[in-house]
Order: C-alpha cells, then sequence, then structure tokens
C-alpha cells in the first residue's frame, strides 16, 4: 500500500471505531438512563410502573406538607389539578419549596402508591414555573394558562 | 440621556462593523490595497464605540437610573457597589453586551499583534470578525436593547437575581465569554485561510497562540463556575451536567482538540483539513451554546430569556455562520493537501487519538444535551437525561485519554518504535500503578478497583510528565550542560508539562471525591454534637444577620478533630429583601486535603435545625488541576518561538511585498 493511503486507512479506521463505539456506548447509556416525565393524572392512571425511575411535576397542595419525627423525612402531596399524588422525601428540601409552589421531583412509586422521591427540584425564582409543571397544569385543562404565574410584572 | 448615548454608540458600532466586514473582504479577494486598509481603523473605531456603549450601561448601574428597564429589572438602591457593576453582565441584554465587547476586544488584539502577517490575510481575519459581531449587535439593536427605557420609572429596582450576588459570578460571565469569543479568532483565521485558498503551517503558527489563549480563559471560566456552584448552591457538588455546563463544556472538548492538531498543522503540514473543521466546529458550539442557554428552551438558572423571537434570530444565524463556513470549506477542501506522512506508531497517531476521544467525548455530550429537546419538539414524550448517563458515557472516554497524555510526548513525530518507547515508560507505569495501590490506603483506609484505577492514572500523566522534563534536562548524549538544558527549554514545554500535570491533579481530586466523599443530613439540636468522618459538630446555635440587601439566619457549629477545635464554620440562610428568594451560603473550612462544608436546612422547632454536612476529600484539587491546566496555557501561548518566527517572516514578507511592487511598476 502507498503510505499516502496507509495513512488515509489508519485515520478513517481511527474515526470510525471512536465514533463507533461512543454511539454503542451513547445509545445504551442513554436508554439505561433517561428518565420520563409523567404528570399526577397520569399516575393517578396508573400509566407508570412501579420501580422505574420517572419525574414528576406540579404544584405543592397547600396544607399537605407532613414533617416526620425524624426530622429529615416530608411527605406532601403533589397536584396538577386533575390529579393528586403523594411523595416522601428524606432529606433537606430546596430554598425554595412552598406550598402553592410548583416542584419537579425525581423517584420511583412504591407499593403503597406512594412516590419515594430521591431529588426534589425547586427553581431559584419565586415567580418561576418550571415548563413541565406549567404545561401539566396546561394539560389538565383546569387552570388557565393566563393563571400561570410568569416573570412579568 | 446617558443611555441614548449608549444606544446610539452601540448603532454607530453596528455601522462600522458593517464596513469592517464587507470593505477588508473585497479589498482582499481583489487585491486592493485602499480597501484592505480600512479593516484596522473600522476594527477599532467598533471597538472604541461598543466600549462608550458599555460604560453607559455601567453609569446608568451606578447611578440607579431606574428609568432602564434594564438596570430596573437587575438593580437596586441598596445593591453593593461591586454587584452594580457585575449586574451589567446579569442577565440577558448585557450579557450580549458584554459578548460584543469582548469579540471587539478581540479583534482590536488581532489589529496590534498581526503587524507581521500579510495584510491581505489580517484584512479577511477582521472582516470575518466583523461579521460576527454584525450578527450580534443586530440581535442585541433589535430583540435584546439593553437601553429600552420604561414609564413610569419605577422608584426601586427588582434587585439582581441573589444567585449572582456572589465574587466567583463576578469574574465566571467574563471568563467564560473571552473563551467563547476567543474560538472567533481562530474560526476567522480558518476562515481566512480558506477564502485565500492557501492552509500552510504559516497559517496554524499565526492562529495557535490566539486559539490557545482563548482555551486559557475558557478553562478559567467553567472552573470559576465550577467554584461557584459548589459554594453557592449549598448541595456540595461541582458538577452537575447541567446542560449549560455541558454548552459551555462542550467548546472546551473542542478547543483543547484544536490547539493539539494545531500542533500537528504547524509542525508536520498534516491534519490541515481536519484542524480547520475543528476550528470551525469550536466557534460553531461557542455558538449553539449561547443558543442553548439564551433562547430559553433549556431548564435551567441560567435561562433568562424565554423570547421564540431571540431563539428564532440565533438559529438562523448559527445556519448562516455553520452552513457558510462549511459550504466554504467544501469548496476549498479538494485544494488543501496535507503533505506529511506518519505511521501507526507515531505522535501524530497519539494526537489523533486524543482528537477522536475528546470530539467523541464531546458528541456524547452533544447527543445528551439535545436528544430530550429533540424528544420534545417531536412530542414523542418528555425526558430527562441526568448526570448518570454523562457519567457512564465520559468517564470511560476519559481513561484511554489520560493513559495517551502519558504516552504522546514520549513518541516520536512520523515514526517512533513501540519497544523503546515502552521500555521508556516502563518504569513510570510501574511508579504509578503503585501509588494508584498505596496512596487511597493512606488517605482513606480503603480503596477500589476504580479509585485504584483513577488514581494509578493521575498519578501516570503527573509522573510521566515530570519524566518528560527530566530527560530533557539529562539527556547524556547531547553536549551541552544540564543547566544550559535547563534554559534552553522552551516555555511551551512547560505549558505541555504543566498542563499534564494539571490533569493529573484534577483526575486525583474528581475520583477522591468521587469514591471518599461522606454526606449527612441530619436534625441537630442547639448544643447537640454529630460525627462523621472523623469530624465532630457541634451546633452552637443560630443569630440573625442584617446584610445590606438582606437579612440572614446564620448557625455557627464548631468543628473538632481528635477532641481540637478546627474551625468554626458560620453557614448561613439568606432572603434577598426585593425578590424575596432565600439563599444558602454555605460554611466551609477549606483544606489542601480535605474540605469540611455545613448547609444550613429549614428550622424544625425552636431548638432544632436541618443541617446538611460533608467532608470532601481533596477537592480543592479540582479547581487546582484546572487552573495548571490554565497556566500550562498561558505558557504555552506565551512561547518566544511564536514572536521569533513573527519577526523572521516580517522580513520575509517585507522582501516579497517589494518584489510585489517592484513587479507592478515594471
Amino acid at each position: 500500500m502507498r503510505p499516502k493511503r496507509k495513512q488515509r486507512l489508519i485515520f478513517i479506521t481511527i474515526l470510525f471505531l471512536g465514533f463507533s463505539s461512543a454511539a454503542a456506548l451513547g445509545v445504551y447509556a442513554l436508554q439505561k438512563n433517561k428518565t420520563y416525565f409523567h404528570t399526577p393524572a397520569e399516575i393517578v392512571a396508573g400509566n407508570v410502573q412501579q420501580d422505574k425511575l420517572f419525574r414528576v411535576g406540579g404544584l405543592v397542595v397547600e396544607g399537605s406538607v407532613n414533617r416526620f419525627s425524624d426530622g429529615v423525612t416530608t411527605e406532601f402531596d403533589l397536584t396538577d389539578t386533575s390529579g393528586t399524588v403523594t411523595l416522601r422525601y428524606k432529606g433537606l428540601l430546596p430554598d425554595l419549596f412552598r406550598e402553592g409552589q410548583g416542584i419537579v421531583a425525581q423517584g420511583k412509586l412504591n407499593a403503597d402508591g406512594i412516590i419515594i422521591a430521591q431529588e426534589v427540584l425547586a427553581k431559584h425564582d419565586e415567580n418561576y414555573m418550571p415548563p413541565e409543571v406549567a404545561d401539566a397544569l396546561k394539560e389538565s385543562g383546569a387552570s388557565h394558562p393566563d393563571n400561570i404565574p410568569k416573570k412579568n410584572y | 440621556m446617558i443611555p441614548e448615548i449608549g444606544h446610539f454608540a452601540l448603532i454607530i458600532a453596528l455601522c462600522l462593523a458593517l464596513v469592517q466586514t464587507i470593505v477588508p473582504i473585497i479589498g482582499a479577494q481583489t487585491n486592493t490595497s485602499q480597501w484592505i486598509a480600512v479593516a484596522k481603523p473600522a476594527a477599532r473605531g467598533q471597538f472604541l464605540f461598543i466600549i462608550i456603549s458599555y460604560i453607559c450601561l455601567t453609569y446608568s448601574f451606578i447611578k440607579n437610573d431606574f428609568s432602564v428597564l434594564y438596570v430596573a429589572n437587575n438593580a437596586n438602591t441598596a445593591l453593593p457597589l461591586q454587584y452594580k457593576i457585575s449586574a451589567v453582565w446579569g442577565a440577558h441584554e448585557g450579557s450580549l453586551l458584554l459578548w460584543v465587547l469582548m469579540l471587539s476586544a478581540w479583534t482590536f488584539a488581532v489589529t496590534i499583534f498581526s503587524r507581521s502577517l500579510p495584510n491581505n490575510m489580517v484584512a479577511r481575519v477582521i472582516g470575518v470578525m466583523g461579521f460576527v459581531s454584525v450578527g450580534f449587535l443586530l440581535f442585541t439593536l433589535l430583540t435584546s436593547n439593553p437601553f429600552e427605557r420604561i414609564f413610569p420609572v419605577p422608584l426601586e429596582g427588582r434587585d439582581l437575581n441573589p444567585l449572582l450576588q456572589d465574587p466567583g459570578l463576578v469574574i465566571h460571565p467574563p471568563m467564560l465569554y473571552m473563551g467563547y469569543v476567543g474560538f472567533s479568532v481562530a474560526f476567522a483565521f480558518a476562515i481566512a485561510a480558506l477564502l485565500d485558498g492557501k492552509l500552510d503551517s504559516a497559517w496554524a503558527r499565526w492562529s495557535r497562540p490566539w486559539a490557545t489563549f482563548a482555551w486559557v480563559f475558557l478553562t478559567i471560566g467553567i472552573a470559576l463556575g465550577s467554584w461557584w456552584a459548589y459554594h453557592e448552591l449549598g448541595w456540595g457538588g461541582w458538577w452537575f451536567w447541567d446542560p449549560v455546563e455541558n454548552a459551555s463544556f462542550m467548546p472546551w472538548l473542542v478547543g483543547t482538540a484544536l490547539i493539539h492538531s494545531l500542533a500537528v498543522t504547524e509542525k508536520r503540514s498534516s491534519f490541515k483539513n481536519w484542524t480547520v473543521l475543528l476550528a470551525i466546529l469550536a466557534f460553531s458550539l461557542s455558538l449553539l451554546g449561547t443558543f442553548l442557554v439564551r433562547s430559553g428552551v433549556l431548564v435551567s438558572v441560567h435561562a433568562f430569556a424565554t423570547d421564540p423571537a431571540r431563539g428564532v434570530y440565533i438559529l438562523l444565524f448559527l445556519a448562516i455562520v455553520i452552513g457558510g463556513s462549511l459550504l466554504l470549506y467544501a469548496l476549498r477542501a479538494p485544494k488543501i493537501k496535507s503533505i506529511g506522512q506518519f505511521d501507526l506508531v507515531s505522535r501524530e497517531t497519539a494526537l489523533l487519538l486524543n482528537n477522536v476521544l475528546l470530539l467523541v467525548a464531546m458528541f456524547t455530550i452533544l447527543v445528551g444535551t439535545l436528544y430530550p429537546l429533540f424528544l420534545d419538539a417531536l412530542n414523542a414524550g418528555k425526558i430527562s437525561v441526568g448526570p448518570p448517563y454523562f457519567n457512564a458515557v465520559f468517564v470511560p472516554l476519559m481513561l484511554p485519554l489520560v493513559l495517551i497524555i502519558g504516552i504522546g510526548p514520549f513518541l516520536r513525530w512520523k515514526k517512533a518504535g513501540l519497544a523503546e518507547t515502552f521500555k521508556k515508560l516502563l518504569k513510570i507505569l510501574v511508579i504509578g500503578l503503585v501509588i494508584g495501590t498505596a496512596l487511597p490506603f493512606v488517605v482513606a483506609g480503603k480503596t477500589s478497583i476504580l479509585v485504584v484505577l483513577g488514581i494509578s492514572l493521575g498519578a501516570w500523566s503527573i509522573c510521566a510528565a515530570l519524566y518528560y522534563l527530566f530527560r530533557n534536562v539529562f539527556r547524556k548524549e547531547a553536549k551541552l550542560s544540564s543547566f544550559q538544558r535547563f534554559k534552553k527549554i522552551p516555555s511551551a514545554t512547560y505549558g505541555m508539562v504543566v498542563a499534564h500535570i494539571g490533569i493529573g491533579i484534577f483526575v486525583f481530586g474528581v475520583t477522591f471525591v468521587g469514591a471518599f466523599e461522606q454526606e449527612k443530613e441530619v436534625p441537630m439540636r442547639i448544643g447537640e454534637k454529630v460525627e462523621m468522618a472523623g469530624y465532630e459538630f457541634g451546633f452552637n446555635g443560630v443569630k440573625n444577620v442584617q446584610g445590606p440587601n438582606y437579612s440572614s439566619k446564620q448557625a455557627s457549629l464548631n468543628v473538632y478533630k481528635n477532641d481540637k477545635l478546627i474551625a468554626t464554620l458560620l453557614p448561613e440562610k439568606r432572603t434577598y429583601l426585593v425578590q424575596e428568594s432565600p439563599m444558602t451560603e454555605a460554611g466551609i473550612d477549606t483544606g489542601f486535603l480535605r474540605d469540611v462544608y455545613v448547609a444550613l436546612g429549614e428550622q424544625i422547632d425552636n431548638e432544632a435545625w436541618g443541617m446538611r454536612l460533608y467532608y470532601k476529600p481533596f477537592i480543592q484539587w479540582i479547581w487546582l488541576g484546572a487552573a495548571l491546566m490554565a497556566l500550562g496555557g498561558l505558557l504555552a501561548a506565551l512561547d518566544k518561538r511564536y514572536r521569533l518566527k513573527l519577526k523572521r517572516e516580517k522580513v520575509a514578507i517585507v522582501s516579497a511585498n517589494a518584489k510585489q511592487a517592484a513587479a507592478a511598476t515594471s
């Protein structure tokens, strides 16, 4: 083989091997690690399997926050107005966690239908609504989009 | 009045940018020296007017001019002065102004440091940068004018986002932008060379220091962002694989590939096509980063704007820049010839592997960042791709990369002996493995396969870099004394050594923190003591503290080790008065070998508070490593070789110009 061609062959082989292994790695990891987003209504309807990690978004129901005696576990209800689910979270809640506030949580359903959250996210802006929550509320139809707080004044 | 001057200056800057784009490029294509001569004054004029505009906005902030919408939204009379100045880039409009300021500053630098380059080349480079500037100035003026007024004028401003009121955030965006925008210079050089149709090693030598400088800024910017997140978010993490972090990390990966591939193009006249593509890609990813962050498609703290017009504009601009440069590349590529040839075992192959691994890593991050957006756009369900994905794909790709870092410098260009190199490096490999096996036991008293792997690789990369330096000084065969050889080592070599040591230090930090960090979330009563990782935390109580624009609950904890008081930590929970948003300020005792970190949670009852305690071994090594990488880049970019060669070329160019002139007159 002419050296020029040999060089091109090295080049292409390395590129090909690199990218194909990355593609395989990427697809595998994506399949394993992607988490779907579900609304409380979908969860109530039973569309979510047990022991599968997923995300849920909604508003924290007023008066539902209940702290356990161990001091770090909290239970609260989350609603998109057409369905309500109960979450349990062991750990310190984020600064902006409040009743009536839109939050997103990631976790699994347990046998009693309670979501055991591994992570609770609330964004750093009192007017901010995670888009997933806004969409979930919009989908439920009960809330007019205009009622969703926006960063406007 | 002042805001109008700022606005007007910005419009003048746009006009100058248009001139700077059109005239020099046409001049260079038609070889009209008068038109070429327009490039530098136009670029300098643009820089001047953008500075004026920028000063006007800063002035409005300092003077609390709340009749300017942007100021009213992002400042407050109680905001401390340093944050008023940094509030200029605290949100969307101002950060765009900062972006164009940086761009014109880089262009200005090109006009200063390019005296020795052929005039045609400089004109094209400045023209391309002018084009980018036109794009961003138009964007600013049409969709995001920072000088917009409001009426009625509010009495008080809405204050700066409390998250951004931190020294780390004062310098993080400017550094990051300097990096992002800096890649526009390498991009402009690549496009200029394509327009010229001449891609030679001189071109690579010219763009190399610019690319390296941009990379240094980007490295510092990303590291500062991570440092800020660690201090300010109260979760004790240093990297979250947040889409916005990814947006800055992707250009960094490609930039790293670019500065290595430029080395091959300069030294061996090889990899030319590849280097040009990397230069285009690095800048395109910087633009994509801007698009992702600014268009509001991402759910993130950083996504200020959710204005579809802005998103569409940036997307269009992105399409023009990427599409245009790839089209130009496709037209010119057949003419580009890489001369240098190399064997399978050679430094070229090592650098090629480095490039492929970096690019593949970038690609997997890109997929993980964009895939959820695609699915959402296609209505195929909402998913999120989190850290587990990124860790699963990124770490396996970086392990071979760190291995190659150690080998690469020892391989000869063109053709290297495998056995010979192996013999040289065997002892380093052994030392690395010994350190990797022993050190975790010394540090943590336990270990695992991944830790051994990580620490061995970190140690390997540090030892190999030091050994490379050592061999250069104490080589047996050369005639010079060790001291003379020590003095003769170019700054670029030190740069490589320091940066590679930085990688090793960084890997140490990441591995140790990942494997041995400890965390406890506990309710604590006043007077109670909690033990973790050999440290004892005693809770003294909480008091109210008043800041300039916030009120705060400040806890006090004594940290003991072996019954000796080593630190008193004061974590806070602040409430910023205007935006009423709570903020966590962590209490951190920083050490060379470990950090002890406390974040204050919710009040549980009169006596008890939720508390988050962390023990973070070696975490400072992460930023120390990044700092060394940046220092290495700086040393490499400042190598006097670039300046010396410039001088020599100057002579050659002057004589060439004289010949041309003579030919023209005869």
